[in-house]
């Protein structure tokens, strides 16, 4: 525990005197005050006139601005944050000799890889923590509106799925740091990962359920076919944890998901004053929902670090 | 503890694929002493440290050290034993201070304890007469800076045994020899036992009580170097050096 300790306190160190780091969560902490004061803006003026609905605040977690949402751009660049903390941890030890040194202190092995999963975890969540506080801040100013119980659980379960999703990649690219050697390999292996779970498994999954059950828009296409073709995809696409934490934070920061709401689409004033005749899913239901993508992302999660350890653990020390 | 052998080893041997790195190595040294581990790259020397240390799993044989078996007590080897690696490195950012509170740290020694020590160590090693040591990044030291840095954080931990692996290499005369001069302190007046491996033979000759040569993970010779001109050329080592002995070791190995 002693040896773990240090390790972490060292790793929490480094982390936060980086620069690497600073930059990057300088980047996105920037986006992501500029995606909420976007959101707010708009919310700000489409609820001019009209009673407020009810989950107004997380609203501003969820609206679009001119690109993205807040929940959407951290499932897209939250990853990199777990590989920048992870892609170098073991093979930067390795390649300046302090591994050995480390292993030579009363302390047994895998203190070192648990004190640094642990504070790569640490740092993710004191990030992730630190810019939902000031994005909710900016909502108490913007819109003068304070978060309800329910709000406040979701905004909580909210960061409890992104420190996990956050922590795969973690995972993953500390697992790439035992595997090569070599800095740049474990780098560009990590983001190599990155792309093609985020990107190309959405992509794969809809090639193949075209090929399995195809959709022809311009032929008429059997019902059973459509409803093969769309599981197929969903399916596969449920490989990525990135489609797992999109559909799961969804799920959690907008309440209306997974409701019968209206099927036609509507602007954003429209769907502010539909919400109010609605009835969001309570969060006791939303969890009950997102359940499944939960417990899948900590067992990816947990999986991931488990090989790490067990490659770690079983790697030769030498000289 | 007190008479018997610090290290002992039988038959102890490590395979690296097909490679055997260390072939049946019966090994015995006491307490007190400095034992000079010579050979040539790839003989095994870092091998057996590793072994000793319990870091690497032997494939055959069996070893104690300080009374401990390194296959199921290595933690416990690790206390009693400082190592100092051959290219040992350093977290460049931190201080000489920073460093030796982290190694303290690792050994779960009191942080108001540690303050005293760090301090004790830093003027064993002469570290803080330097004034280019004092709340300087390590990153900016000389190599020979670092070496005596690295033997600091060794001995934190108060060891009773200290491994050395290659500690002069890439200094300069006067950087080694005051290497050579801290060993021989911490050998003659704190009483650690020190296992030295090095390829600068005329230094290890100054120091050495005993002598090892170890030649494609073979132990080829040991004994005190007296012993050995003996053996070999059937004079003292006033008349032949160590290089000598070694050099005559090293052809009847490999012609």
């Amino acid at each position: 525990m002693k040896g773990m300790l240090a390790v972490y306190r060292k790793e929490l160190a480094d982390h936060f005197g980086s620069n690497r780091f600073v930059i990057l969560f300088a980047l996105i902490a920037m986006v992501s005050f500029i995606t909420a004061y976007m959101a707010g803006m708009s919310l700000r003026e489409n609820l001019e006139g009209i009673a407020k609905p009810r989950f107004v605040f997380l609203m501003l977690f969820n609206t679009t601005g001119a690109l993205f949402s807040l929940v959407q751009f951290v499932a897209f660049f939250g990853p990199l944050v777990g590989l920048v903390l992870g892609f170098d941890a073991i093979n930067r030890e390795r390649a300046h000799g302090t591994l050995i040194k480390l292993v030579s202190q009363p302390i047994y092995r895998d203190a070192v890889i648990n004190g640094k999963f642990l504070a790569g975890v640490t740092t993710v969540s004191i990030m992730l923590v630190s810019i939902v506080l000031v994005v909710s801040g900016f909502g108490l100013t913007l819109l003068g509106m304070v978060p309800g119980i329910e709000e406040i659980g979701r905004l909580v379960l909210y960061l409890v799925i992104s420190v996990f999703y956050i922590s795969f990649w973690l995972g993953i690219a500390i697992l790439f740091s035992i595997l090569f050697r070599s800095i740049p390999t474990s780098a560009l292996a990590s983001v190599a990962l990155w792309i093609f779970l985020s990107f190309f498994v959405s992509l794969g999954a809809e090639i193949l359920a075209g090929a399995v059950a195809p959709v022809d828009s311009l032929q008429e296409t059997r019902r059973e076919d459509v409803i093969r073709n769309a599981r197929i995809r969903e399916r596969i696409s449920l490989c990525s944890p990135m489609t797992l934490y999109s559909r799961a934070s969804a799920i959690l920061i907008d309440p209306m998901r997974n409701t019968p709401r209206a099927m036609v689409l509507m602007g954003p004033r429209e769907r502010i004053s539909a919400s109010r005749f609605e009835s969001p899913l309570p969060l006791s239901q939303s969890v009950l929902v997102i359940y499944p993508h939960l417990v899948a992302l900590i067992a990816v999660t947990l999986i991931c670090f488990s090989v790490s350890y067990v490659v770690f653990m079983s790697q030769e020390i030498r000289t | 503890m007190e008479g018997t052998a610090l290290i002992e080893t039988w038959g102890l041997s490590k395979d690296y694929g097909r490679l055997r790195a260390v072939d049946d190595l019966n090994l015995r040294l006491e307490p007190g002493e400095v034992f000079g581990f010579l050979g040539p790259n790839g003989a095994g020397k870092s091998t057996t440290l590793l072994m000793l240390l319990g870091l690497t799993r032997p494939s055959e044989g069996k070893a104690r050290v300080c009374g401990l078996d390194p296959v199921r007590e290595a933690r416990k080897i690790k206390e009693l034993v400082g190592y100092l690696p051959e290219n040992v490195g350093f977290y460049g950012d931190l201080t000489a201070e920073e460093s030796l509170q982290f190694v303290a740290d690792l050994n779960g020694i009191a942080r108001s304890e540690a303050r005293d020590r760090v301090q004790e160590v830093l003027e064993t090693v002469g570290l803080t007469r330097d004034e280019d040591a004092r709340g300087k990044p390590v990153g900016t030291f000389s190599r020979g800076m670092k070496q005596r840095l690295g033997i600091a954080e060794v001995l934190i931990k108060e060891p009773r045994l200290l491994f050395l692996d290659e500690p002069t290499l890439g200094l300069d005369p006067e950087g080694a020899r005051r290497i050579i001069e801290l060993i021989q302190t911490l050998n003659r007046e704190h009483g650690i036992t020190v296992l030295l491996s090095s390829h600068h033979l005329h230094q290890v000759q100054k120091i050495s009580d005993r002598v090892g040569i170890m030649i494609q993970g073979k132990l080829v010779a040991v004994g005190s170097i007296d012993e050995l001109a003996e053996e070999r050329f059937g004079v003292d080592q006033e008349t032949v050096n160590l290089e000598e002995i070694y050099m005559k070791f090293f052809h009847e190995v490999q012609p």
